[in-house]
């Protein structure tokens, strides 16, 4: 059973296509790329599987549950989770609450316990510090714990946004351009960053770029979106030869 | 090992030790009334402003009729003890009336809370605004308990005793509240709504407990006002002056602050008291300071600092914006 599923998915910006009958079913432990030139849709369809829009048609299924419709914090507590084009951390408070807070759901207590402080309440709260602390440390961020986030370099705070979407204990990671602003160094260092979080916390990853290089290196798969549709999708050494691909992402008479 | 300490800290033992220094001190008559009055006033207001802190400080949302929930508790917890309660169990009912006049403000918090946040930005502004409004005109309006002449025939029933120990509980109940995941989910709607979303954070449950504790104890801080002055009007509880010197208190102390909500309110109820003499001219000086604390410290006193006894022993200090900027190479690189 595809652990994603997605079909017919379409959505309108008041009159403007974003996204035309978008089509994507995801294995388990797959790692999909998305591609396609500035306004192609990409980040829409992130948009709509996260529930941040509700799409104007399609459905979106995900391990057996339908997410159309849900709010955007029931479906990441179920197990999608995101990291976002700019970066969008918790800029003025630590690196330590910026983890903790994507614990939310995971958390039992009710408000009582927590103002009453119980044993309860301290005993899961121990446990989410701990496990914040362990995922800093696994993703090498541990001795900024209590910085805020905004005065840790860019690189390390696109790890933090990616160790934050961690912390919500996803199945499915969305990745929306993670390389952007990244010289090709940086970049590549990025592709094995990635493909070690896909192993370590077995991980299907949906990802969007803007850099070909990140993607054909990376991805088993590849989608290729112009104007809201699916204009190829193949294997990285299809695509990259698909003369559609060419012709919308590259320009006429480009061979890459 | 990084074990959240059991350890009650010192300070709440120390603060709740003068307890009964509050209920000895008028008993010996070491403090003039009007000295308790003071003491009272301070307190009272310390409640509002840790309450409306949560939600305009911590949250970063605006709500601007805070003394329409002052005003549903001052009514409904002085119409049980006049009303209801057998006079003789007065004093012992009290705390019950305080809690009875809390929920109800609560309930009122609920009832705005719920369509308001459905929306965003200044949509709470106005719904609070005419929440305020909405509840001075109603009372206004129901002769049975006076209209615009006021309702009267409490017993004194609040003393110094009472408004320290609601005080401490406010903050103690506040600051927990702030430091777990409710707290913590607060704090990253004001910073990102959406992707506080994105990341499990149930945002509308987060705000409207936020809005709901604030209402509440606005709602104890009505009733102990309604049973220290034994007379209520509904010009107490109006937008103008009563919402804006909460507001004002707010600012003053800083956002994101319980001790700046208590420094805030401590200042603030002082220094109008000592303005006293300027008569009319008070309502210059204030603004006017107002003014200048926007424009020199936009932060408030505190500015987003926390004193120590307002963060739960084992918990790191929270960052103060505009501070700890990124010092160039360190720590060291991987």
């Amino acid at each position: 059973m595809p652990l994603l599923q997605i079909e017919g998915l379409t959505h309108y910006f008041g009159g403007l296509r974003a996204v035309y009958d978008f089509n994507l079913e995801l294995e388990p432990g797959e790692l999909v790329g998305i591609i396609g030139p500035n306004g192609a849709g990409k980040t829409t369809i992130f948009n709509l599987i996260t529930g941040v829009y509700v799409p104007t048609r399609g459905k979106i299924v995900f391990d057996g549950t339908n997410l159309v419709g849900l709010p955007s914090h029931r479906i990441a507590s179920l197990g999608v989770a995101r990291t976002f084009q700019t970066i969008r951390l918790f800029r003025d408070l630590t690196v330590l609450d910026n983890v903790r807070i994507a614990h939310y759901s995971q958390l039992r207590y009710g408000v009582a316990s927590a103002i009453a402080r119980t044993r309860a309440f301290l005993a899961e709260e121990d446990r989410v510090r701990e496990r914040s602390l362990e995922l800093l440390r696994m993703l090498n961020l541990e001795r900024y714990a209590s910085l805020p986030a905004r005065a840790l370099p860019y690189g390390e705070q696109r790890r933090l946004e990616i160790a934050r979407a961690l912390a919500c204990r996803p199945r499915l990671l969305l990745l929306d351009e993670p390389a952007a602003g990244m010289n090709p160094g940086e970049a590549a260092r990025l592709m094995e960053f990635i493909q070690w979080v896909r192993r370590e916390f077995s991980l299907t990853i949906l990802l969007i770029e803007h850099q070909m290089r990140v993607v054909m290196g990376l991805c088993e798969r590849i989608m290729v979106l112009d104007f809201g549709e699916t204009i190829a999708h193949g294997p990285p050494e299809e695509i990259r030869r698909h003369p559609r691909v060419l012709e919308a992402y590259l320009g006429r008479g480009t061979a890459l | 090992m990084h074990k959240t300490s059991r350890k009650p800290q010192l300070i709440w033992w120390v603060l709740l030790a003068f307890l009964p220094v509050t209920v000895v001190l008028p008993e010996l008559g070491l403090i003039n009334p009007y000295l308790q009055q003071v003491f009272m006033y301070v307190g009272i207001n310390i409640i509002l402003t840790v309450g409306l802190n949560l939600v305009n400080g911590y949250m970063g949302e605006f709500s601007v009729g805070h003394a329409g929930f002052m005003g549903v508790g001052a009514y409904v917890s002085a119409i049980l003890t006049v009303w209801v309660l057998p006079r003789q169990y007065g004093p012992f009912l009290f705390p019950f009336v305080l809690v009875a006049g809390g929920l109800a403000a609560a309930l009122a918090g609920l009832v705005v809370a719920i369509p308001s946040f459905r929306t965003r930005g200044d949509y709470l502004a106005i719904v609070t605004l005419a929440f305020n409004m909405i509840v001075k005109s109603a009372i206004e309006n129901i002769e049975a308990v006076g209209g615009p002449r006021g309702f009267m025939g409490m017993d004194k029933l609040t003393n110094m005793a009472w408004v320290y120990a609601w005080t401490l509980l406010t903050l103690y109940c506040v600051r927990n509240f702030v430091y777990s995941r409710y707290g913590r989910g607060v704090l990253s709607i004001r910073e990102d709504e959406v992707a506080a979303e994105l990341v499990t954070v149930n945002t509308r449950q987060c705000k409207v407990l936020a809005f709901v504790i604030a209402a509440f104890f606005a709602g104890v801080a009505g009733g102990l006002f309604a049973h220290l002055l034994q007379f209520i009007n509904p010009r107490s509880f109006a937008l103008f002056p009563k919402s804006t010197e909460i507001l004002v208190m707010v600012y003053l102390g800083g956002i994101g602050s319980i001790g700046g909500s208590v420094l805030g309110a401590t200042i603030f109820t002082v220094v109008l008291e000592l303005l006293r003499p300027l008569g009319v001219w008070r309502w210059v000086v204030v603004p006017l300071t107002l003014v200048l604390l926007m424009i020199f410290r936009p932060t408030g006193i505190m500015g987003l600092r926390e004193w120590r006894p307002f963060i739960p022993p084992g918990e790191l200090l929270r960052p103060a914006p505009g501070r700890q900027e990124v010092k160039a190479g360190a720590p060291a690189a991987d």
